[in-house]
């Protein structure tokens, strides 16, 4: 019988290798491009997984279950890392019981994302071992690996990933779930899990010695290949990058690293050796660059011909290198771009439009809200990363005083994932610390942006069982914030009066905005109807930003039309037009 | 064989994904190796989307580097102008004349091109433009636009009908099937 294959994309490959490597427990934050991997692990009914409320809570559930005995798995997007950095840093110096995993998905290029930091960095500053496959099937094999590495030496793996490996599909041979020998259970080991002063003074020498052993470990593990060919050009590649230069250069030698933390030193010696020019191809950071300089090699090329910002091709890589370019026509030039906007019926829409009218300042935060900042909308003026609206805003506000002026005031602006996320503390610390700002709270029940997953106040757990919806304006009343005010995003004048209020208000004022996702809940109404005759062709209705609406134009004549197919029936265009020329379809 | 390299180009929601399964499940089938890629996330709300499929002997990478590609599959004509300039000297562009305003269009910030097919000819490859919106109502449902694009491609590549006829059956849900198969041979047909 032949095996098994399918075709997975990475994510996909690494949900299948941990249930097959025996993982019991998975936690995780959504966040492009890693959402996928929990998305397939609640699949496999042997693992218990579980959406956390944010990376830092993931990373700590999974630490959790690994002491326990169990294998683990925690997955997040690059930037989740920095919000588990504190867990992370001294379970280096725990250590594990049960093997311990934690992707990392970066996004080079930043397809998704508000940074493009290269994760390899946390490796070597937690001083851990890092993990990185170039297809899908090394995604799935290496997770077994790594799972194996993490017991044998004691220390959680850091399994980095890119959007291209997460994210493309290719041809995996599968095997079955095999269950680890290992008993979960609970056996207190003070010295090695209770890092006080004295105990962690006991572990970080063994984390100096664990290092060690690892870059004697990555000099004969089959996670770094060498590939000998032509040795008049040797270069040495990791993940995606791999996969362009095979594709760009076929006969030229390769050194692949799989365990790109720690570097296997004497292997690249003695790759370097039999090269006449050793080039180092890596997206990101000179990462490898710097270190392979430091033992003294000679690196012919590496961050001269391949930039960190960015993403790396075949045909880029084949150009730096080989000096062969491609007689390319020029793109058409001038057309309209189409980036992703509010969906028809969104309930963000009504709410950007009065902020935008109001003319405050607008402090924002990570989620499909963020899109209020792009024209015509153009709404948000600060943006930095989860949870960063509501504190940033209070800052803001303490500087700059009491002011009339509404372009001197801060509205801070979360959805409901990012407030439970870390926006929580943020507003606790504004009514602590006695601020002024006004606190607006898009609780549309699910965590948008990255697909609409459920969260700690969807009413479901990932894998769709009954849970709490938390109840967001109880939760702020027992802060002790008094003015909790309700709108109704869909009517507008509902937004601007109590919006206005707010904002004249001598005390921090919390508006919530209870309204269900339109696209995840899949809420439609009839679509509204343009009156050709009252309409005067104004374009007021087209700064609401909605797709569903276009200018059309006959002979002199111009006038607003809405698509019906797209149309989701929520008026908020009709409520900007002065001459009532939009209705609801009789 | 040698590497076949497909790019599909359109807006988010209109099938993209699915026609690229249906490349990818029938390039497996024929004991090829496959890769394919795309990027989600920000495009989902109503941006351009694009895919990338390539099929041969040994695929290394997921993607299709400007100039190299042998199909460009457009699902709306906008989306297939901007992905010309991809295609491979002596490539084929297949797409559908639909037109989808993007929300810088439908804001009234810029204007959509009145002369998108004569763009796309005067690139002078061998161009197929279809009324994959009207195909797609002839079979049944106007959503169904991606498979009749499918159907046109197939006609190009050396492997056999009943190989795509019976992985629609595999991934569509089986209401969804005969008027599937339908847009297929509707697509099929209107190249030849």
């Amino acid at each position: 019988m032949s095996a098994k294959k399918a075709i997975l994309s990475g994510n996909e490959a690494i949900a299948r290798g941990v249930w097959e490597a025996g993982v019991k427990l998975a936690a995780a934050y959504p966040g492009t491009p890693s959402t996928e991997i929990l998305e397939n692990v609640k699949n496999y009914t042997d693992i218990y997984s579980e959406w956390a409320p944010n990376e830092k809570v993931a990373l700590e559930v999974g630490i959790g279950a690994s002491i326990a005995g169990a294998r683990t798995l925690v997955t997040m997007k690059h930037v989740g890392i920095n919000v588990a950095a504190d867990p992370l840093f001294t379970l280096s110096y725990t250590g594990v019981n049960g093997g311990l995993i934690l992707v990392s998905a970066d996004d080079p290029a930043m397809h998704s994302s508000q940074n493009e930091q290269d994760n390899r960095n946390y490796g070597k500053s937690a001083k851990i071992p890092v993990v990185e496959a170039s297809d899908s099937q090394e995604c799935k094999d290496f997770v077994a690996i790594a799972l194996d590495i993490s017991e044998k030496f004691d220390t959680p793996v850091l399994y980095r990933t890119t959007t291209r490996t997460s994210h493309s599909k290719s041809i995996v041979t599968l095997k079955e779930r095999k269950e680890q020998p290992g008993k979960v259970e609970l056996v207190k080991d003070m010295p090695k899990y209770t890092m006080l002063p004295v105990s962690a003074k006991k572990r970080h020498p063994l984390v100096e010695e664990r290092i060690l052993k690892l870059k004697e470990f990555a000099e004969t593990t089959e996670l770094n290949r060498v590939e000998m060919a032509d040795t008049k050009i040797g270069i040495i590649t990791n993940g995606i990058s791999y996969q362009y230069v095979k594709e760009a250069l076929p006969n030229a030698s390769v050194l692949k690293l799989g365990l790109t933390y720690p570097l296997p030193e004497n292997k690249i010696k003695d790759f370097a050796a039999q090269v006449d020019q050793l080039l180092v191809v890596e997206e990101g950071d000179a990462f490898f660059e710097d270190q392979i300089k430091v033992m003294g090699v000679k690196v012919a090329h590496g961050k001269d011909l391949f930039p960190m910002t960015g993403e790396l091709s075949a045909a880029f890589i084949k150009a730096q290198v080989a000096g062969v370019t491609l007689d390319l026509k020029d793109a058409a030039a001038d057309l309209p771009g189409r980036p992703p906007a509010f969906c028809p019926g969104c309930s963000h829409r009504g709410i950007f439009t009065i902020l935008k009218k109001l003319k405050v300042f607008v402090s924002g935060d990570i989620g499909c809200y963020t899109l209020g900042a792009l024209p015509p909308m153009g709404a948000m003026h600060a943006c930095v990363c989860m949870g960063a609206s509501i504190s940033m805003g209070h800052g803001m506000d303490k500087v700059i005083g009491k002011s009339d002026d509404y372009s001197q005031k801060v509205v801070s602006v979360i959805g409901d994932s990012t407030f439970f996320h870390s926006g929580m503390t943020s507003l606790l610390n504004c009514i602590y610390n006695k601020s002024t700002s006004v606190a607006m709270i898009l609780d549309n029940r699910t965590t948008g942006m990255t697909g609409g997953q459920e969260n700690p106040g969807s009413g479901k757990t990932l894998g769709g069982e009954d849970a709490i919806a938390a109840d967001i304006p109880a939760l702020v009343k027992s802060f002790g914030i008094k003015n909790v005010v309700k709108i109704n995003p869909y009517d507008l004048k509902d937004v601007e009066d109590k919006m206005r209020a707010a904002l004249d208000s001598d005390e921090m004022t919390v508006v919530v905005v209870e309204a269900p996702c339109v696209l995840r809940y899949r809420i439609s109404h009839p679509a509204w109807v343009v009156d050709r005759d009252k309409c005067t062709g104004c374009k007021q209705c087209l700064k609401v930003s909605c797709n569903a609406l276009s200018l059309e134009e006959e002979g002199d004549d111009k006038f607003v039309v809405i698509d019906p197919n797209m149309c989701a029936g929520c008026g908020v265009c009709a409520q900007v037009c002065k001459f009532d020329a939009i209705g609801e379809a009789k | 064989m040698e590497t076949t390299n497909i790019l599909l180009a359109g807006v988010g929601g209109q099938g993209v994904l699915l026609a690229s399964q249906i490349f990818t499940s029938v390039a497996i089938e024929a004991k090829l190796d496959v890769k394919q890629s795309e990027v989600h996330g920000m495009s989902q709300r109503g941006g351009s989307v694009t895919s990338h499929v390539r099929f041969g002997e040994r695929v290394y990478s997921p993607t299709i580097d400007p100039g190299e590609a042998d199909f460009l599959i457009g699902f709306e004509r906008l989306e297939t102008l901007r992905n010309m300039h991809c295609l491979k000297a002596g490539g084929k562009v297949i797409y559908n004349s639909m037109r989808i305003n993007p929300g810088t269009v439908a804001s009234g910030a810029a204007e959509y091109p009145a002369d998108v097919p004569e763009q796309i000819l005067a690139f002078g490859e061998q161009t197929f433009m279809i009324d994959g919106l009207g195909l797609a109502e002839q079979a049944g449902n106007a959503r169904s636009s991606n498979v009749v694009m499918v159907g046109a491609v197939s006609s190009f590549l050396p492997l056999p009908e009943s190989l795509w006829e019976e992985k629609i059956k595999e991934i569509l849900p089986a209401k969804l099937v005969d008027l599937n198969l339908k847009a297929f041979h509707l697509g099929r047909a209107a190249v030849k």
